[in-house]
């Protein structure tokens, strides 16, 4: 732990930034403590905001952020411990009182209601009168001048439903202002957005504080806390563990923070090697001088393979299931050779899903679809994975797991016709398996008895991982493969990516998370609105170069051929990814 | 002529699917399916019946019959919102409550098993026939307007948008500081007025109570309530579609064209092809039935 902890040493920006008195902080929360049921999510955490500062709130998955703030919003009431706003003791205060003392939170799941419009979800609980009805006219243009004034632009009468993820944010963030916040606080608020929205947001943040307002970040991304905030609290299991100034500290140490160990290939996966997406117009752009990771533009030259592509797409195409004319997958051509990985980024709901789901066979589509040279599309789901694809589903609760069954079970679900005596499952095998796999993939707590429920969400997804790379396959789809998993086992999953692509698994890799996919990937692809825009090699897919494919201000669709050529990864190649 | 009594006929039928769907849409709306209606108007019009008896005025009959359609929602709302019973069992539990009730205190009041004794009620009966007669009772502009000022007050006012917002998200409207436990109480007991209402202008239409005598309508109002996509502008069109589907079935059965049990099922037929073949990607409030 640094030396600089859990005392308020400094107010941040400012240059006359000294010892603050208890009631000049903002937000004063001490010794907070919360139990749900049995779990402790917040054992005696601290934080210590004063005004006017962008403060990160970090720590990984389960570390209590997100319950510390909701107590801070008054969603959740401590079970001990104070919490004190602008010097005022408010412990255990309601939402409503919040709101009126200021408090705003932006959460992370988005709190609007997507059947009416932005002006009427930012008005929602106070809306303007004329006489007894709902003046809609003046809640526009209220919504409208507060949009101009925060650079928070969003047409009032669109329905929230038709908006897009970047704009909900911008709806959430205004509802805040709307109710007259000055302490602002997100929750994860980057999850969703392409990284030209994500500078936006940036600008947004840091104009907010230097009008005097308060914001506290809560994130697990390192990159974003170096990029804007002026201090740091790092969390670990439920308490505070480091307050930190960020001009005094490294990504590394503060991942160590967060951790309570060393992680050097996290580091990979969490942005610290990768040009920061998120350094704004200020020049605080010391992420990106550190450039890619070993430029890889020999790898340009190298001759494509002989050897035929592990999967491939040719004009795969899938239509929603309640409207045949819209498009959720549009012609998608593409090809992974063994030995290489092809990371799809793109934000959340462009056509992703349909394309894991098409491959997996869980999908209708049309169009050609290729494994080993085989033609699998009339093949089932049972068929696909027999013939050698293996997938890690995007929602691992939902398509991944059953909850309710126990570890062992859950290691060969879709498998199960493998674990056979005759008529019945062979519960010896079926045991020895589970043993093997929990040992391998170092599921905790090594008990193949305890329902899938019981683990953490990390564990959870170990188990998926283990049924799915503990076996024989040729090609792999991974979906969101470390979405809600803590640092330790996002390390743990990226090696073992990294392992399957060095012993000749082709692997496509799907994820929200535009680090882990440049952290991991051969070549890069950018998915919008269900089409393929772009295929890059990785050497030159930076966070800037993808950006407007992303948000669909750069487009140019591949064919087959082109991509064929850009392939970047010879086979069989040794590879530095997996640096130690 | 046939028209004017055709469209009587349809107005007077379509008047208990007014209220009571008006209810639905209420309740649909924070969150609450609108299973229990037709107990909601079965306990309404018994009331309503017990009011007109005891004091022989049809206006203090109405309140009693608002007032026990509310009471009923009440036991639903306390269930349903603080106890977070299913609402699925507990709507159907309401049902059969009000059956049993209404059975047990028509032989505790009027010692019948069938039926209650005449009371008064606010004319315009069918016996007067025609449209003029029908617009004679006062009941009748009260469920006209129904609808439309349902219509005004979700989407015109404040307490409108917030009724909308707690069906579709609650926790949005909670983490506003709405309260959506409040709203929703509002809302369920709203619905019972509603439903009681229709009870009631059955009730006094047919000047008694008889046994079970809401006959399903609670369910067809529903089924307005789904195929106008809780809408109350296409709810009335759908309530009225459903009244004249039954006014045909009442006319061609006194022709005796075709045999009457196959015109009897128009309604119902009509209620499933509407539901099934029209609705179907009408999207239904997204918290309906949920307790978060």
């Amino acid at each position: 732990m640094s030396g600089a902890e859990r005392s308020p040493t400094s107010a941040g920006s400012g240059p006359t930034a000294d010892t603050p008195l208890a009631d000049e902080l903002a937000i004063r929360m001490r010794g907070i403590t919360k139990f749900f049921g049995a779990v402790r999510a917040n054992n005696g955490a601290e934080l210590e905001v004063p005004a006017g500062q962008l403060h990160a709130l970090v720590g990984e998955n389960g570390a209590g952020k997100s319950t510390l703030m909701r107590i801070l919003s008054g969603m959740y009431e401590p079970d001990a411990g104070s919490v004190r706003v602008d010097g005022r003791d408010v412990t255990g205060w309601s939402t409503a009182s919040a709101i009126a003392a200021g408090v705003g939170m932006v959460h992370q799941h988005f709190m609007l209601v997507p059947t009416l419009t932005v002006a009427e979800n930012v008005v929602l609980g106070r809306e303007p009168r004329r006489g007894p009805s709902f003046d809609r006219a003046r809640a526009e243009r209220e919504v409208n001048e507060l949009g101009a004034s925060s650079g928070l632009v969003v047409e009032p009468g669109r329905r929230v439903a038709d908006l897009s993820v970047g704009e909900a944010q911008r709806v959430e963030i205004l509802k805040t202002l709307y109710r007259g916040a000055r302490i602002l606080i997100l929750d994860e608020p980057t999850a969703v957005l392409s990284p030209p929205e994500v500078e936006e947001l940036w600008t947004v943040l840091r104009r907010l504080r230097d009008k005097g307002g308060t914001v506290v970040l809560i994130t697990h991304k390192l990159d974003e806390v170096m990029a804007i905030s002026d201090f740091i609290t790092v969390m670990r299991s439920g308490a505070t563990v480091s307050r930190i100034r960020t001009s005094d500290t490294t990504p590394r140490e503060i991942a160590r923070a967060m951790v309570g160990r060393e992680v050097a290939l996290a580091m990979d996966a969490i942005g610290g090697m990768i040009p920061s997406p998120a350094s704004g117009g200020d020049g605080s752009t010391t992420t990106t001088t550190q450039a890619q990771p070993s430029l890889r533009g020999t790898d340009l030259l190298a001759p494509v393979p002989a050897a035929p592509p592990a999967l491939e797409l040719r004009a795969v195409s899938v239509v929603a299931p309640d409207d045949a004319r819209r498009r959720l997958l549009d012609r998608v051509s593409f090809t992974v050779a063994p030995g290489e990985i092809l990371g799809i980024a793109g934000v959340e709901g462009n056509g992703q899903t349909a394309l894991v789901e098409a491959i997996a066979g869980l999908a209708q589509f049309t169009g050609e679809l290729r494994l080993n040279g085989r033609d699998v599309a009339a093949l089932g789901v049972r068929a696909r994975s027999d013939a050698g694809l293996s997938h890690i589903p995007e929602d691992r609760q939902r398509r991944g797991l059953i909850l309710d069954f126990n570890v062992a079970d859950n290691l060969i679900l879709g498998r199960q016709h493998h674990f056979t005596s005759g008529p019945s499952l062979d519960r010896g095998r079926i045991a020895a398996n589970a043993r093997q796999q929990i040992s391998a993939f170092d599921i905790r707590p090594p008990d193949a008895t305890l329902p899938a429920r019981a683990l953490s969400g990390g564990n959870q997804q170990k188990i998926i991982v283990a049924r799915e790379m503990g076996r024989d396959f040729s090609v792999l789809l991974a979906a969101q493969p470390t979405r809600g998993v803590d640092v330790g086992a996002i390390e743990f999953i990226h090696q073992e990516l990294r392992d399957a692509r060095d012993a000749g698994k082709a692997i496509l890799l799907v994820s929200a998370d535009l680090a882990e996919i440049l952290a991991l990937s051969d070549r890069v692809g950018v998915m919008y609105r269900g089409r393929l825009v772009t295929v890059l090699p990785r050497a030159i897919a930076t966070p800037e170069v993808l950006g407007p494919y992303m948000t669909g201000a750069a487009d140019n669709p591949v064919d087959e051929l082109s991509i064929a050529n850009e392939r970047a990864t010879p086979v069989g190649r040794p590879r530095d990814g997996g640096r130690a | 002529m046939i028209g004017i009594i055709f469209l009587a006929q349809t107005i007077r039928i379509a008047m208990p699917y007014f209220f009571a769907a008006a209810g639905g849409v209420v309740s649909e709306r924070v969150g609450i399916i609108g299973l229990s209606l037709e107990g909601f108007m079965l306990t309404g019009a018994f009331c309503t019946v017990l009011g007109s008896y005891y004091s022989g005025d049809p206006w203090i009959g109405l309140l009693c019959g608002i007032a026990g359609g509310m009471a009923a929602a009440l036991i639903l709302a306390v269930a349903t919102i603080r106890f977070r019973a299913d609402q699925v069992v507990a709507g159907i539990a309401i049902n059969l409550l009000a059956i049993g009730a209404t059975r047990f205190f028509l032989r505790l009041f009027f010692n019948s098993s069938s039926n209650s004794p005449r009371v008064v009620g606010f004319g315009g009966e069918q016996s007067a026939g025609g449209l003029f007669a029908t617009f004679g009772n006062p009941i009748v502009w009260l469920g006209l307007i129904t609808l439309p000022v349902l219509g005004l007050v979700l989407y015109r006012t404040p307490f409108g948008l917030r009724l909308r917002a707690v069906g579709e998200h609650p926790q949005a409207a909670r983490s506003l500081g709405v309260s959506v436990n409040r709203l929703r109480y509002i809302g369920v007991i709203l619905s019972g007025a509603l439903a009681g209402l229709g009870g009631a202008y059955l009730a006094s239409d047919q000047h008694q109570f008889t046994d079970g005598m809401t006959a399903g309508r609670g369910f067809i109002a529903l089924a307005a309530v789904i195929f106008g996509r809780w809408d109350p502008k296409r709810v009335a069109l759908a309530c009225l579609l459903f009244a004249a589907a039954e006014t045909l079935q009442i006319q061609l059965q006194g022709l005796q064209l075709v045999p009457s049990q196959f015109v009897e099922m128009i309604p119902y037929v009509l209620t499933i092809i509407a539901l099934v073949g029209v609705v179907g990607r009408a999207s239904p409030p997204a918290a309906l039935g949920k307790m978060e």
